[in-house]
């Protein structure tokens, strides 16, 4: 991790000073263990405040759309995946960006490790490459990194970013021969009465804080359709049909765009699984149409695209 | 120091018999968070949290409140009347707040029940309710309560403080409505010196966990525009998702919203929470915002907290310290950071 860090920081330096970007995009250390804040440094100086560790977890794609200047972004394999998406919706260009890519072990979740804590409080974490080293008021704890990973880096299968201009470390093995759908077909199989109970009991922690939207990469909408007020489509309380209206369309207006890159469920402050919601429809677009989000610059999602010689009827 | 003292393994007791009185709410464990809710059995209390992870403010300031009904039909003669919605203001307990969430009450009381204006509802909330309180015996490092005119055992905005002293609960009565309590339901043993020397242990062996403060003594002779205009804001900002959560499990931030819903010619106006990290918030009718910018709706946040309460009350910062929203932003923006450069802007 170290080694990584000092790598994004010689990067970033040469980048400003041979002013090839206006400004590199990445992680400084957080103010509480377990945590990083998403940075803009545009000066050389400033560089050593980069960043890199276990929990640099955050989607930086998030902070690109309609950016007018040039700007080089440290970017995971899901960060990578999603530059592609916006760069095929024209919300940045290919060429304003210089693609800083690590590949990614995984990022840790802080929530598994607290939970794991079981109220104590960490003070301080280290880590190596295999473990977590985590010090407290009066104990010390030792955890198996790849034990207290993000669900959604547990299943990734793109770990590598899949663009960029330079890496900070050799390509790692991706995984393979793993479900990434266990839970959906554990939804799947439900009943129609026993589903909607689930999604009941899914959602009904719910405060429309709206994090998860605002987190994820892809909900760039100028005015969200749940913000619209004239006319207004969706109610303000926590009315639990509302509540269920906006996830629900949040998730499908994600269909074949979303990368499963987990920064939804990361911001929920309530632990609420809303990736079950995409992660469906990540599913039912891999079965359609083979098509897995952010990829290949020359791939639209199929959501996105128009042919005229489609072999469907009702299309014509 | 103690009044009343009791032992741990006689609190479902204790609790039973004020459910015998009162709707009781306290923190329950569900799905891993610990939250206020009201309770039909003891057993349903968890006091093994740090904090809750939603402020109990939606005891006083529901997230939703139904205020009024009306009727858009012509032909009733109710047409045009706004009718009040009836509400529970049966007496209430809530068991287990901290010193930072009931101080929070108070602060809110500057903004609900002044003499200008007194919102009835939050007036009757706060009149119907006894504060029972748990002293912090494990501050947490993101704590910062003490510098902002609280503290792990303050008992302002209590009527009643529990302090975990061992075997037992220490019990202080604040107020006449902590004594009309204890009035109805029996509680345990007066305290002794034994107790008195536990309870003195605890608050010694807090103050010395606690590990963040922040400063604001200068907040108040800033200059306000400079405030306004500094450089600062524009890193403070930029990590800054303009999410909700900051101003959700805030137990002091106050801003709502009021809706009319309609269904079928029958409506109800509620009151919803709202903020400002909101574009909604501030869109006027004519489409124009005034804090179209994420920089001014982050910039707002502090100002409100950090500046603006401060001149118009003189009774410090909008702010009680208990941290939610440092462990809680997803994006790590550290209201600890921001307190020291507003106050030290200039210095």
């Amino acid at each position: 991790m170290e080694q990584i860090k000092e790598k994004i920081i010689r990067i970033a330096r040469r980048l400003l000073v041979e002013k090839q970007v206006d400004a590199v995009l990445g992680f400084q250390r957080g103010t509480i263990p377990m945590m990083s804040q998403p940075i803009l440094i545009r000066e050389p100086e400033q560089v050593d405040r980069l960043h890199w560790d276990s929990f640099c977890a955050a989607n930086l794609a998030t902070y690109l759309p309609q950016r007018r200047d040039r700007v080089a972004v440290v970017a995971k394999g899901c960060d990578s995946r999603n530059i592609v998406l916006l760069t095929l919706e024209n919300q940045i260009r290919r060429d304003q960006l210089h693609l800083i890519g690590v590949p990614c072990q995984g990022m840790v979740d802080r929530r598994r490790v607290l939970a794991k804590l079981n109220g104590r409080e960490p003070l301080a974490v280290s880590e190596t490459s295999e473990h977590l080293s985590i010090k407290g008021e009066a104990f010390e704890e030792t955890l198996k990194r790849t034990e207290y990973l993000r669900e959604n880096c547990v299943i990734c299968t793109h770990r590598n970013p899949v663009i960029y201009d330079e890496l900070v470390a050799d390509l790692t093995p991706e995984q393979s021969d793993l479900d990434r759908y266990q839970d959906i077909h554990a939804v799947e199989t439900k009943s129609a009465d026993e589903r909607w109970y689930h999604f009941e009991e899914l959602l009904a922690p719910c405060i429309r804080c709206y994090a998860c939207r605002n987190a994820c990469p892809m909900c760039y909408c100028p005015t969200c359709f749940v913000d619209e007020s004239n006319p207004q489509w969706l109610g303000k309380s926590v009315d639990s049909t509302d509540t269920k209206t906006f996830h629900f369309l949040r998730a499908y207006h994600l269909a074949g765009r979303c990368t499963d890159c987990g920064n939804c469920e990361r911001a929920c402050p309530l632990g609420i699984k809303v990736r079950q919601l995409t992660k469906k429809l990540e599913k039912d677009i891999k079965d359609l149409y083979d098509y897995e989000a952010g990829l290949s610059l020359e791939e639209p999602p199929p959501l996105d695209t128009y042919r005229p010689d489609d072999p469907q009827e009702f299309i014509r | 120091m103690a009044d009343k003292i009791i032992k741990k393994a006689d609190l479902p007791a204790l609790l039973s018999r004020l459910l015998d009185h009162y709707r009781v709410y306290a923190p329950v464990r569900h799905q891993g968070m610990t939250n206020f809710q009201e309770i039909s059995a003891a057993d349903q209390v968890d006091l093994s949290h740090v904090n809750t992870t939603l402020s109990p403010k939606s005891l006083m300031l529901p997230q939703s409140e139904s205020m009024f009904e009306f009727t858009l039909d012509r032909t009733s003669d109710q047409v045009g009347v706004l009718r009040e919605i009836e509400k529970d203001f049966s007496p209430r307990i809530i068991f287990g707040i901290r010193p930072c969430d009931a101080k929070s009450f108070q602060l809110l009381d500057l903004n609900f029940d002044t003499p200008t204006y007194r919102d009835p509802w939050w007036v009757k909330r706060r009149q119907s309710t006894t504060l029972i309180g748990l002293g912090c015996n494990d501050p947490c490092s993101t704590c910062f309560c003490t510098s902002v005119g609280s503290g792990p055992f303050s008992t302002d905005g209590l009527d009643i403080l529990f302090i975990d002293a061992g075997d037992e609960f220490a019990i202080q009565t604040v107020t006449e409505k902590g004594e009309q309590t204890f009035s109805k339901v029996e509680i345990g043993a007066e305290g002794s010196n034994a107790t008195t020397d536990a309870v003195l242990s605890v608050q010694e062996r807090a103050l010395k966990l606690m590990k963040s403060a922040v400063h604001s003594k200068n907040l108040k002779d800033q200059d306000e525009k400079a405030l306004f205009e500094a450089d600062f804001w524009d890193e403070v900002q930029f990590g800054c998702i303009n999410c909700g959560v900051c101003t959700f499990v805030c137990p002091t931030c106050w801003c709502f919203d009021i809706q009319d819903e309609v269904h079928k010619g029958n409506g109800i106006r509620l009151r919803n929470w709202d903020a400002c990290m909101f574009p909604l918030f501030t869109l006027h009718g004519s489409g124009h915002n005034p804090r179209a910018q994420k920089l001014q709706r982050v910039r707002q946040r502090f100002m409100h907290k950090l500046k603006y309460f401060v001149d118009k009350y003189d009774v410090g910062v909008a702010c009680v310290g208990c941290g939610r929203c440092v462990q809680q932003c997803p994006v790590n923006i550290d209201i600890r950071h921001v307190f020291r450069l507003m106050n030290d802007l200039g210095a």
